[in-house]
């Protein structure tokens, strides 16, 4: 199992490390080229649009699903009726392909057979809605999308993290007049620490790797104007036979996953260090 | 018969096996669209029909996609029977990592070399005297085709040129039809754009532009203006465009919703598979009638060299099949495409193809395929230069030209 694990990321990963500073094109090549194809990867228009968007996208999506995956779970832990009912809704959409998600939601968008065809046809001819073929607003389209992709997987991994609060805490809060808000909010939102990690860490590399939804959605258009950095790195190491630049690029994308790895595994030693010395 | 035996002896001789048995081969390419399929069909039917051994069809949609997964089976150690590529540089690499089957003895016995024009054609698969591949058909990238009762509607006659297109657009516009029809997609982008830089800058400067990398031409007020035409025909543009498949596109001016659409001629499928009619629901048209051209891109099958001796004598009949006078004529009428060679029987042919082998009898009006000569990552930068150019109308002409001219000044 070690060997597995270190022979495929570890050795996988210096080998693309190390030809993104070669020549490369279609097959691997050693003959080095220094800092070459980092430059023309930062000086590549569509490069910098990629980075953008994945910072939009990312915000955007990640602040939303974490919130609304957050207020879900509440709303699902007030022993509702039907429970295992409305976690599947929510769950749904998760569980089919990115593929049919963005393609669903590329029909309802469509300008010409979607949400705005089907409203002008009932008298509204002024109503416009179709954010995909905006150069401006077609990132956006995608943000709609990811977040009713991914909310489900939050909710459910924070509906764990509350399942999981010792019901003590609940019979004190309530003795002491907490109102349950406030319960919610600063006693048993700081004890799922480690449910929050997990579903945020889930959704960052989600959206660094972000690719079949854009794919299916909106191709990287119009344009250029929703193209990401997966897609960039794909696209060059395969059809435009130019895998130093793609590896390149496939650097950079590991950057800030290493980053946000540290920085869990960093959390999580300093919240042992506390209860060691507690 | 006999040519097949002649050829499956001579696969067997050369390999030093003497049995032959049954052997599936896979093929991929990215023939998806109604037309599309029902021209593979013809390849698929007529290898089966030959005996024992079965075409293994996969149809991957998209052309990058298609070939992305081509080379990544041929860099995973399994490579397809055979696969589809476009002429030009796509495969310089694959040709010289030693991965392909070579067909210059099959070639040899079938005198390829006489009967496949013209020369541009033949000159991407056989390199260096040897034959890497098998052409199957010409395709004109640049046509316009029209929607006859759409002019009609508009009261204007047909556009003879890209500019007279735009001057007649607003009269279609005025008509409630979208007056320019365009998909979204990169690659369609800069194939509309390729064409429309051979009408404006004639073929002799296009080629010192896209060939010799010429600066002056890429900043000269001449490609100013090719610009300036393209981003006229995005005003004439319906706002369904970005992301849309070119047969989604081509349907708007089958269905007379749209003025023109400029595709290559296996938009003509398309029509075809509807049951229209050339010259009475729609008419092909060069982008500049006073000079017509045709442009020689197409698609040709590499074959990876294979473990298996029976696969490889399949494979070599395959090839052997693709380029019969038969199937050529069977394939080109259903795919909207030319054959690659002149002694077809062509009598099935419509009038939009006629017009096309008409066109492609003056060497001069030849157009050689911008693949020849550039390299899919330079195809790439400028697909992304022209998408972002026609998506974004706030970006200036200027700029988008210098980053053209740059595109080709470092272009490997």
């Amino acid at each position: 199992m070690i060997l597995t694990a270190i022979g495929v990321f570890v050795v996988c990963i210096i080998y693309s490390f190390l030809l993104s500073f070669t020549s490369s094109r279609l097959f691997p090549s050693f003959d080095f080229i220094g800092f070459d194809q980092y430059e023309r990867l930062w000086s590549t228009q569509r490069w910098l649009v990629s980075v953008n968007n994945l910072w939009i996208f990312g915000l955007l999506s990640i602040g939303s699903n974490m919130v609304v995956g957050y207020l879900l779970a509440v709303f699902m832990d007030q022993r509702i009726r039907q429970e295992d009912l409305f976690r599947s809704i929510f769950l749904y959409p998760f569980a089919m392909s990115l593929v049919i998600t963005g393609l669903v939601w590329r029909w309802i968008l469509d300008p010409n057979y979607g949400l705005q065809a089907t409203v002008r046809g009932w008298g509204f001819a002024d109503f416009s809605f179709a954010p995909l073929v905006d150069s401006n607003t077609a990132i956006y389209g995608l943000v709609v999308a990811g977040i009713w992709n991914g909310v489900g997987v939050s909710m459910a991994i924070m509906l764990a993290g509350l399942r999981g609060v010792d019901s003590e805490i609940w019979k004190a809060a309530k003795i002491d007049g907490i109102p349950t808000w406030k319960t919610y909010l600063q006693i048993v939102l700081p004890m799922m620490r480690g449910a929050i990690l997990t579903a945020f860490i889930l959704q960052c590399v989600g959206v660094v790797r972000v690719f079949d939804l854009v794919v299916a959605m909106t191709q990287g258009g119009p344009g250029i104007a929703t193209q990401m950095p997966a897609i960039f790195v794909i696209q060059h190491i395969t059809d435009r036979a130019n895998v130093g630049l793609g590896m390149a690029a496939a650097t950079m994308m590991l950057l800030p996953v290493v980053l946000l790895l540290g920085l869990q595994q960093f959390i999580q030693w300093r919240a042992n260090q506390k209860r060691m010395n507690s | 018969m006999k040519k097949f035996a002649v050829v499956a002896a001579m696969a067997t001789a050369f390999l030093g096996s003497t049995a032959v048995y049954a052997a599936d081969v896979e093929v991929i390419h990215w023939w998806t669209s109604g037309g599309e399929q029902a021209a593979v069909s013809v390849f698929a039917d007529e290898f089966d029909a030959l005996g024992e051994d079965k075409w293994v069809d996969t149809a991957i949609a998209l052309g990058e996609n298609a070939r992305a997964a081509t080379m990544q089976r041929v860099l995973g150690g399994d490579p397809p029977g055979a696969a589809q590529f476009n002429p030009g540089r796509q495969y310089e690499e694959l040709i010289a990592a030693g991965l392909l089957l070579d067909l210059t003895p099959l070639a040899e016995a079938e005198g390829w070399d006489e009967i496949v024009r013209p020369d541009v054609i033949a000159e991407p698969c056989h390199i260096d005297g040897k034959w890497w591949c098998v052409p199957v058909n010409i395709h004109s990238e640049a046509w316009m085709w029209a929607s006859i009762p759409a002019f009609k509607k508009a009261g204007v006659d047909l556009p003879t040129s890209v500019s007279d297109l735009v001057a007649k657009a607003p009269k279609l516009q005025e008509a409630g039809l979208i007056p320019y029809a365009q998909g979204g997609e990169s690659w369609q982008l800069n194939a509309a754009f390729g064409g429309i830089i051979i009408a404006e800058l004639g073929i002799e400067q296009r080629d010192q532009l896209l060939r010799d990398h010429n600066q002056d031409i890429a900043n000269s007020p001449e490609f100013t203006k090719v610009f300036e035409t393209f981003r006229e025909l995005k005003k004439y543009s319906d706002p369904g465009s970005p992301g849309r498949n070119w047969n989604d596109t081509t349907n708007l001016v089958l269905t007379d919703q749209a003025g023109v659409q400029i595709m290559g001629d296996w938009a003509r499928g398309e029509f075809g598979v509807a049951g229209k009619k050339p010259g009475v629901d729609y008419a092909c048209l060069p982008l500049d009638s006073a000079n017509p051209f045709v442009t020689t891109g197409g698609d040709i099958f590499l074959f990876f060299k294979q473990d298996d001796p029976a696969v490889e004598a399949a494979q070599l009949k395959l090839a052997s099949t693709m380029i019969s006078p038969r199937v050529q004529a069977l394939f080109n009428v259903a795919k909207g495409s030319m054959p690659v060679r002149d002694d077809v029987d062509m009598s099935l042919a419509d009038d939009c193809m006629k017009l096309g082998l008409e066109i492609l009898k003056d060497p001069a009006n030849v157009v050689t395929s911008a693949n020849n000569w550039l390299s899919n990552d330079t195809t790439g930068q400028m697909q992304d230069l022209i998408a972002e150019f026609w998506a974004n109308d706030d970006m200036p002409i200027a700029d988008a030209q210098k980053r053209y001219a740059e595109i080709l000044a470092t272009a490997d």
